[in-house]
């Protein structure tokens, strides 16, 4: 006997049977194996990226070996290229950015984690992601016609008279340099560490709460010292997140910050970021040396951004899993 | 709950069939051998052994966690889509172990229809969809021929008359009781030769559930049915024979009438006047 | 028990009061560039668009007038491009995860999605450069599709795989018991039952590529014309909006504004379509 239809007893059935279904066993596993395989093409994907960057940066790094990253010749006319000026860019603009992002971002997540009603913390949640739908090259448009003047002839002239004896505060206000860099980007990352450190915020069990009210404690005072605690491997996570999305942006960066590569120490002056020098200079390499060099510092942001993103998913799920 | 057994006895064989002779020589269509059934570590089902009489109902009651859930899902090899469950043992249907490797189970729950505890319509689909989609899904075409199968299994349901001048609305915006109506002729509509029902009563309102006690024993005409339930009076109503199962054992399996008014062992006793579960 | 001193008490309070006071400001400093972000996008735009923008292509340089209509068909041919290959890989790798994807594979394919979405785009682009551009010789509007559907692939994954488990154990044991084969139940059930979420996913995805400039510097490059080959350069609003924004004419740079006014347009719609799909789907949902 085998397994196959056979015609019904009922009764009265005057409709013929259905055709004889042979269920075919060999298609659940190869369905299986087709979506195994789109499963792990993303893990070939990244490995194919970092072998590909690897060996098109290998010219450059058997040139210049580790000394490329703090050389600050860059020099594509010689051939010489050091990566340092770049690096630097990239670090001050990014901290500069989580200096102005994390206190607002923290602001805004406590506020909407602990403070505000449910209605009015829904429209401002989705208020604050909208900031992060903007697209890059809208904010460096705005960037240069409304902020850049706007430090220039407001923020730069006011730093500099009260604090202008810092080094950091020095020099003629051009408005476009690495202060206006930084506050794009600090911009940039309110959406990303906002969100996720209300996230971990939500995620503090409510005892936690409960227990320090209980002893009489503000609600300030709660948050203080015992939700901000208990979340605060998540929340450093989220500024590890932040610091990622600074430190890869590349248009608002590129539009703003002066695309000069120099080490200064004064926030007023131009400078230039890693992803802003792959922007502008990767069409027009000069030659496969200069070519390589840049993928090389392609090569240095894809690590970083492998590491960061490790590091702060391992912070944040050991909050949320707790 | 203290109610005095006698009164409890009699109000259980009020509601049995009357007249009904047992026939005990009834064939069997499904045959359970020694039947272990596990969730990763934890032992639901022990070394059971019950056969089911064609064109039959079968009951199988006991408190809740005694793994008559988990039997029935191994009657049609469901309880291997759980990850982590496994069995041991057999289940011959027609002489056949299902669970041969050569088998396979997508044929056997062809053969074996299932109707599941909640209402459970394909969301996406029309009452017609639904009925038709255990067909259709497989590659079956022809529309007049799904026609007739549509309104023969609507109507085996006792739903035809309700949904007739509706059939393209969504399954889901008919009320509860039809919605388990649905899923019935959903299950019939593949022309299954056993109907295992898991608790299919115990999400609705009574008017539905008579109903579909009433379907069941119309549907004994053509289909083997096991039905599993936590309500006894149910069970007294609508079934011929009943098994009574604890803590994954069968405890005591045998006609109904005499399940219910002259149990052989204590523990079904106990069960039925109540003193627990 | 002696009740602490009035002052402390007073104290207290009023370090709550500021604190909260703070915290609303942080809103409001957030709040403050989306506004005039916005504002200044939509006043400078508005002035700027005419029929001419959406019809006519950019003109010479230093000559008036002129618009960004290749630069639309070019954005709206990468999407597409970009599309068949973060679609496909998107959904079908989600329902691996959703279906199959508990044990340690599951974790590992979810890192790397996590890690792909972090890496900045321009990497994504020195990527398609090596592979792509290099070997054909040239710019190419596929170079530009495949990077962004590179861009796209984590996104359409995590959602799908956040829908496809929305989908009820009991619709699927439904389908198996009916003795529907586990793929059949999983495409035609499963998936279809998801298939209104999955899709707002798409969309989510398709608005951040079509804002994405960085990838396209140097793999679809730009072009000042129509464009239907595939394998040549293309213009993109996003590159187009940057050349404009960077250079020296005034007339460049309102017509930059339009531009950005159309994308964000775009980019606000299929964000807020998305939304409130999702919302009516959980809403109406069971």
């Amino acid at each position: 006997m085998s397994f196959h239809f056979r015609t019904g007893s009922r009764a009265g059935a005057l409709l013929p049977p259905p055709a004889p279904y042979r269920p075919r066993r060999w298609a659940d596993g190869a369905f299986r194996s087709l979506l195994t395989a789109f499963g792990l093409s993303v893990i070939l994907l990244v490995a194919w990226i970092a072998v590909d960057l690897v060996g098109a940066a290998l010219p450059a790094i058997r040139r210049f070996g580790p000394a490329f990253l703090w050389t600050s010749r860059w020099d594509p006319v010689h051939g010489i290229f050091g990566a340092l000026p770049f690096v630097y860019g990239t670090v001050a603009s990014s901290i500069l950015a989580l200096a102005i992002g994390v206190p607002i971002s923290l602001g805004v997540a406590i506020f909407l984690a602990e403070i505000s009603p449910g209605r009015a913390s829904v429209v401002l949640s989705f208020m604050v992601e909208l900031l992060a739908a903007i697209p890059s090259v809208i904010l460096g448009l705005w960037g240069i016609f409304v902020l850049a003047p706007w430090v220039r002839t407001s923020v730069e002239p006011a730093l500099s008279a009260a604090f202008g004896w810092l080094p950091l505060f020095r020099g003629p206000a051009y408005g476009i340099g690495l202060l206006a860099a930084g506050l794009v980007l600090g911009i940039m990352v309110i959406p990303i560490i906002s969100s996720v450190s209300r996230d971990v915020l939500r995620a503090v069990p409510q005892e936690q709460r409960e227990a320090m009210y209980a002893l009489g404690a503000t609600r300030w005072e709660v948050i203080r010292h015992a939700v901000l605690p208990y979340g605060r491997a998540g929340i450093i996570g989220a500024v590890i997140l932040g610091f990622g999305r600074a430190f890869g942006e590349t248009m608002a960066v590129t539009m703003v910050i002066g695309n000069r590569p120099q080490i200064v120490p004064s926030l007023f002056q131009p400078a230039y970021t890693i992803a802003a020098a792959l922007a502008n200079e990767f069409s027009e390499a000069t030659s496969d040396l200069h070519l390589s060099a840049l993928v090389e510092m392609a090569l240095v942001l894809f690590a970083v951004s492998l590491l960061i993103n490790a590091a702060a998913r391992w912070l944040v799920s050991r909050v949320m899993r707790a | 709950m203290s109610v005095p057994a006698a009164l409890w006895t009699q109000a259980l064989s009020d509601a049995l069939p009357k007249g009904k002779a047992m026939d005990s020589a009834a064939p069997e269509r499904l045959h359970v051998e020694d039947l272990h059934a596990y969730f990763g570590r934890v032992h639901a089902v022990r070394g059971l052994s019950i056969g089911f009489a064609t064109h039959r109902i079968t009951a199988i009651i006991g408190p809740s966690g005694c793994g008559k859930s988990t039997l029935l899902r191994c009657l049609n090899r469901m309880h291997e889509v759980v990850p982590g469950a496994w069995m041991e043992g057999r289940v011959l249907f027609d002489g056949r172990d299902i669970y041969a490797s050569d088998v396979d189970p997508v044929a056997v729950r062809r053969r074996i229809g299932m109707v599941f505890q909640r209402p459970n319509p394909f969301p996406t689909m029309s009452i017609y969809d639904n009925v038709a989609a255990g067909l259709r899904l497989v590659g079956f075409r022809d529309r007049r021929a799904l026609d007739g199968i549509v309104e023969r299994s609507l109507r085996e349901a006792a739903l035809w008359d309700e949904v007739k001048d509706v059939l393209g609305k969504p399954g889901t915006s008919l009320s509860g009781g039809q919605q388990q109506r649905l899923c019935i002729a959903r299950a019939l509509a593949v022309q299954p030769e056993v109907l295992l029902m898991d608790e299919p009563a115990s999400a609705l309102d009574p008017a539905s559930t008579l109903k579909i006690e009433e379907l069941a024993k119309t549907l004994r005409a053509t289909l083997t049915i096991v039905i599993v339930t936590h309500n006894m009076q149910q069970a007294a109503r609508v079934s011929d024979s009943t098994a009574f199962m604890l803590a994954g054992e069968l405890i005591e399996f045998g006609p109904t009438a005499e399940i219910f008014t002259r149990p052989k062992e204590k523990r079904t006793e106990d069960y039925i006047t109540g003193r627990f579960g | 028990m002696r009740a602490p001193a009035a002052a402390t008490e007073r104290r207290r309070r009023i370090v709550d009061r500021v604190m909260t006071g703070l915290t609303l400001g942080a809103i409001l400093v957030a709040v403050l560039p989306l506004a005039s972000v916005l504002g200044y996008v939509v006043l400078q735009g508005a002035s700027a668009l005419n029929w001419a923008f959406f019809t006519h292509l950019p003109a010479p340089v230093g000559e008036a007038g002129g618009g960004m209509a290749n630069a639309m068909a070019g954005t709206l041919t990468l999407i597409g491009l970009a599309a068949c290959v973060g679609v496909p890989v998107g959904v079908l790798g989600g329902l691996f995860l959703a279906e199959a994807g508990g044990g340690p594979w599951g974790w590992w394919i979810r890192f790397t999605a996590d890690v792909l979405n972090g890496i900045p785009s321009i990497v994504i682009g020195v990527f398609v450069y090596t592979l792509v551009v290099v070997p054909m010789k040239r710019f190419s509007a596929l170079a530009g599709g495949l990077a962004l559907g590179i861009i796209m692939i984590p996104l359409v994954m995590r959602t799908t795989e956040e829908m496809v488990r929305l989908v009820p154990l009991a619709i699927r044991e439904a389908s198996l018991a009916l003795g529907i084969p586990w793929w059949v139940t999983t495409l035609r059930i499963t998936l279809r039952t998801a298939t209104a979420g999955v899709i707002t996913g798409v969309m989510l995805a398709v608005a951040r590529i079509g804002g994405e400039t960085a990838p396209l510097l140097f793999t679809a490059f730009n072009n000042q014309f129509w464009q239907s080959r595939l394998d040549q350069p293309i213009a993109s609003l996003t590159v187009q909006l940057y050349n404009y924004a960077i250079a020296p004419y005034d007339d460049w740079h309102r017509q930059a504004w339009a531009g950005a006014l159309v994308l964000m347009a775009i980019t606000l719609i299929l964000n807020v379509a998305a939304r409130v799909a999702g919302r009516q789907r959980v809403a109406g949902g069971r």
